[in-house]
């Protein structure tokens, strides 16, 4: 991956960059550095090992947010090969912003929804950056009926900096899109697994976020707002985002702390973008592994559950 | 990323605008006009020459819905707790300090059981200088408890909203309370309870995107400010001006998602209409 370094690896794109001109020496005026290519890469790795074993908030941040990183369709198209994509909310549009579908992951019919960034700025026009308008939402819910009717399981892909903050997408009703999925996706009467794939801010994360598991990946944030909008509001400064960051304990790990995250999921080192193949198969490991639980459960049981665990959730004092 | 990344940057929503007004006179926000609080008193805090609809807290719509002392307030020990021990410019818990001594409650909302005429109900209000009315965790469990109150015995829920949204402090907890509300308003309604949401100025982010939005009839106060996204935050998104009117009460009665807006002086008729067409549903399922 090289060319595209985040700050915190600067050392590592330093090692790269010698390591480049090596290769490039050695194959100029036939100087054998072999070895020293050897050594320098094993150094890469060890940089790379030390680097990522101890990554702040604010670059798991920065690494959730990587414009190389897996999107929601990466994994679908991995996880089933023959997905068939279904568009549209019945009712105003198709947005782009989330995709939707069904497809097979092994043994298992399961609907598929998930918010859908672009790799560049072309894709990103198309799918708004992974800002949903309230289409995407209502699409999103009726997939998510047509599955209960059907008793498939629904598997949702996280990925999104928050709801559109549009004229359009208010007029339409941003507010009521969201709201009622949350009601429906509480009592949805098959199991539903949310997994967190890079950046999830607010209630448009939270759109298609009710669950039976919230699975998230090592790299990822989920919080009540972004660390920037934190910090603008409460720093009245976007720079202090690093601080928000910390101070709202987003990543993974917190939330797992929090017991509010079931699972973390690990990345290749380097993150989700240096393997894709490799991150797919880990998502479905644990998607196969839950599903196996889930659908042994009665329905009452398991929208029982679901409610009394997201019951718990809160802290105060009385 | 450089486009939206910037436009991340720019989300920023604060309310800044006056709760309830003090001292001996108020110039009305609506038609300019100086009132005397005396003469405000009598009209419910609205306006006699614009309509314009001042903030309440929930002891004047303790006195507006419920006659004299007939009601009990459900849960009122609950209190923030610090889960997260955060401290931006300001620490939370000087925050909620400062807000409780500022408003004399424990936090931002308040439950109640009472009778509104005839009809028993569960009553939430909410008080938007509380921290701007933020949902943190002791909203969403006092909620949730006035629903499973409301669901056990058979009683419709009303709740008067008004928040700024979720409570960044309480980071993810906060955003979850949407969650767990939620779930608890789809079973009450699956058994049948009736729920009316009355949004009042402003209802925007976590609440309208919950039980805000969620009542079996929504009701609105007039000129209220409604919707998701802060109108600042959509400003600097879309780089224009928002249109004249745009998430208020009357827009969005227009665009179909309220059903209807209510004078303070005729809510509480309206509700108990609105009561006695749900009563026997609420029997019927008890
Ligand atoms: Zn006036």
């Amino acid at each position: 991956m090289a060319g595209f370094y985040l700050d915190f690896e600067k050392p590592i794109a330093d090692l790269d960059q010698k390591i480049d001109e090596m290769i490039e020496m050695s194959s100029k005026d036939g100087t054998d550095l072999s070895s020293e290519i050897v050594r320098l890469k094993e150094k890469r790795e060890k940089i790379t090992k030390k680097i990522y074993s101890n990554l702040s908030r604010w670059q798991r941040v920065q690494l959730a947010r990587y414009p190389k990183r897996p999107y929601a369709l990466d994994y679908i198209e991995r996880l089933s090969p023959s997905f068939v994509e279904l568009h549209g909310d019945r009712c105003f549009a198709d947005d782009h912003a989330i995709v939707s579908g069904i497809g097979k992951i092994d043994d298992y019919h399961v609907a598929y929804v998930g918010q859908q960034k672009g790799k560049n700025t072309k894709e990103n026009l198309e799918r708004n950056f992974g800002m949903s308008r309230p289409e995407g939402y209502r699409k999103a819910l009726r997939i998510m009926k047509m599955a209960a009717k059907f008793n498939r399981p629904v598997i949702c892909f996280i990925d999104t900096p928050g709801a559109y903050p549009g004229i359009g997408a208010e007029e339409r009703g941003q507010a009521e899109a969201i709201a009622k999925n949350l009601m429906e996706m509480a009592v949805l009467p098959v199991p539903i697994m949310v997994i967190v794939i890079g950046e999830g801010a607010s209630g448009g994360a939270l759109g298609i976020g009710v669950g039976d598991r919230l699975i998230m990946l090592e790299n990822t944030w989920f919080s009540v707002i972004s660390p920037e909008g934190c910090a603008s509001i409460l720093w009245r400064d976007a720079s202090k985002a690093e601080m928000a960051a910390d101070a709202m304990k987003v990543t993974a790990q917190d939330l797992h702390e929090m017991g509010i995250c079931d699972e973390i999921i690990p990345e290749p080192l380097g993150g989700a973008h240096k393997d894709y193949d490799l991150m797919a198969q880990q998502v479905k490991k644990v998607i196969i592994k839950e599903l196996d639980e889930l659908m042994q459960l009665e329905t009452s049981e398991l929208i029982e559950r679901r409610i009394t665990k997201y019951d718990r959730i809160g802290m105060w004092e009385e | 990323m450089t486009a939206w990344f910037k436009r991340q940057k720019e989300k920023v929503t604060t309310i800044e605008k006056k709760s309830i007004p003090d001292g001996l006179w108020e110039k009305c926000p609506g038609c300019e006009e100086i009132l005397f609080r005396r003469e405000l008193l009598k009209t419910m805090m609205v306006c006699p020459h614009c309509h314009f609809h001042f903030r309440l807290v929930a002891e004047d719509y303790l006195k507006i819905l419920f006659a004299g002392d007939s009601y009990e307030e459900l849960n009122p020990q609950l209190h923030s707790a610090d889960p997260l021990n955060f401290k931006a410019k300001k620490s939370y818990s000087n925050q909620l300090k400062e807000a409780t001594v500022k408003t004399g409650s424990p936090d931002v909302i308040s439950t109640y059981l009472g009778n509104l005429g005839e009809h028993k109900i569960v009553l939430g209000v909410m008080n938007f200088s509380f921290i701007g009315g933020s949902m943190g965790s002791v909203v969403g469990e006092k909620v949730s408890r006035a629903i499973d109150y409301a669901r056990e015995n058979s009683v419709p829920l009303v709740m008067i909203c008004a928040s700024g949204g979720a409570r960044m402090q309480e980071g993810i907890y906060s955003l979850m309370q949407l969650a767990k509300i939620s779930a608890k308003l789809a079973r009450y309604s699956e058994a049948g309870g009736l729920y009316i949401s009355i949004l009042t100025d402003p209802t925007t982010g976590g609440v309208s995107a919950s039980y805000g939005m969620l009542g079996d009839v929504i009701l609105a106060e007039p000129g209220a400010l409604i919707g998701f996204a802060g109108p600042r935050v959509i400003k600097q998104t879309i780089g224009e001006d928002l249109p004249e009117g745009f998430q208020r009460s009357e827009f969005l009665l227009e665009k179909g998602f309220v059903d209807r807006i209510i004078h303070r002086k005729e809510m509480k008729e309206v509700l108990t209409q609105i009561l006695e067409f749900g009563h026997q549903e609420v029997e019927a399922h008890a």
